[in-house]
C-alpha cells in the first residue's frame, strides 16, 4: 500500500471493501437479470424453446453459476441492509464495522444452507 | 528573488472542478430514497422467488413451461413476478447510472453509456410485462392438458 493511503479513515478498510463488493455484486446480477428476463420470455414463443434454454441452467456447471449468482444476491441484500442502517440509524456510523461482521456471517450462514439444498438437487442427490 | 512556478502542463482537469451550477432538482435524493425502499422490498421479492423456484418441491430441477404456467395461473405471482421486473429494473438501473457517473469522465462516454443503458432497459421491462400479462398457456409446443 502506497504512503499517501495510509492513515486516512475509509480507503483500504472495511468500508471501502463493502463498497467495492456491493458495486462488483450489483453489477453481476443487473448483468443476469438482463438474460434472465429474455430466456424466461421464451415462454411467450414456443414451450419446446423455453424447457430447451431452462434444461441449460439444470446441469452441474450452471449449477455452480446460480451457486454464485445467489451468493453475490445474498451478499448485496445483507449489505444493502447495513446501508440502509448505516443512512437511518443514529448509531449506523459507530457501528458499520462491527454490522459488516454481522453481513459477512449472516451471508455464510444463508449461503451455506443454499448451497448444500441447490447443489445436492442440480448434482442428483435429494 | 521571486519563484516562477511554471503552469501545469497536464491538460487533465480533475472531474470536480468542472461540475455545473447546482442543480435544484430533487431528482438524486429521490434516486437515493428509491434506492432504499425498492431494496427492501427486492429482498422480500427475490428471496421469495428463490425459495418457490429452487428451494422447495424438486427445487430448480421442477422448472419446465409447465412449471411457468402453473405459477402464472394464480394472479398473485404474476403480480409478484412484475413487481420484482419493475423494481428489480429500475434499482439495477439506478446503479449502473451512479457507476457510469463516477468512471465515465468525459461527457460524450457518459451520455453514451447511460443511453445504451435506458434503451436495454425500457426494451428489457417491456418485453418482460408484455409476456406477463399475454401468457398464453396454449403457446406452440405446449403439451398442457388443456390445450
Amino acid at each position: 500500500m502506497s504512503k499517501t493511503s495510509s492513515g486516512t479513515l475509509y480507503r483500504g478498510h472495511e468500508g471501502m471493501w463493502s463498497w467495492v463488493g456491493h458495486r462488483v455484486t450489483g453489477v453481476v446480477i443487473f448483468l443476469y437479470l438482463l438474460v434472465h428476463v429474455l430466456d424466461t420470455a421464451l415462454v411467450r414463443v414456443d414451450a419446446n424453446a423455453y424447457n430447451a434454454v431452462i434444461s441449460t441452467y439444470q446441469t452441474p456447471w450452471m449449477a455452480l453459476g446460480e451457486t454464485g449468482l445467489v451468493a453475490a444476491i445474498l451478499f448485496h441484500a445483507f449489505n444493502g441492509l447495513r446501508l440502509i442502517l448505516v443512512d437511518f440509524w443514529k448509531q449506523g456510523t459507530k457501528y458499520q464495522r462491527q454490522m459488516l461482521w454481522g453481513v459477512m456471517i449472516l451471508w455464510v450462514v444463508v449461503f451455506a444452507g443454499f448451497a448444500i439444498r441447490h447443489l445436492s438437487l442440480a448434482f442428483g442427490g435429494h | 528573488m521571486s519563484v516562477t512556478i511554471p503552469a501545469p502542463r497536464s491538460q487533465r482537469i480533475d472531474p470536480k472542478y468542472k461540475r455545473g451550477p447546482k442543480s435544484r432538482s430533487s431528482f438524486e435524493m429521490l434516486a437515493w430514497l428509491f434506492m432504499r425502499l425498492s431494496g427492501v422490498a427486492l429482498i422480500v421479492l427475490i428471496f421469495g422467488h428463490l425459495i418457490s423456484n429452487l428451494i422447495v418441491g424438486d427445487g430448480i430441477n421442477a422448472i419446465s413451461f409447465g412449471f411457468v404456467a402453473g405459477k402464472w395461473a394464480d394472479p398473485i405471482w404474476q403480480f409478484w413476478d412484475l413487481a420484482m421486473l419493475w423494481l428489480a429494473m429500475l434499482h439495477g438501473t439506478n446503479g449502473v447510472r451512479t457507476i457510469i457517473n463516477d468512471y465515465a469522465e468525459k461527457h460524450s462516454t457518459r451520455a453514451w453509456l447511460k443511453g445504451i443503458l435506458y434503451v436495454a432497459t425500457i426494451f428489457i421491462v417491456v418485453l418482460g410485462t408484455l409476456v406477463i400479462f399475454t401468457f398464453d398457456p396454449c403457446v406452440a409446443g405446449s403439451t398442457l392438458p388443456q390445450c
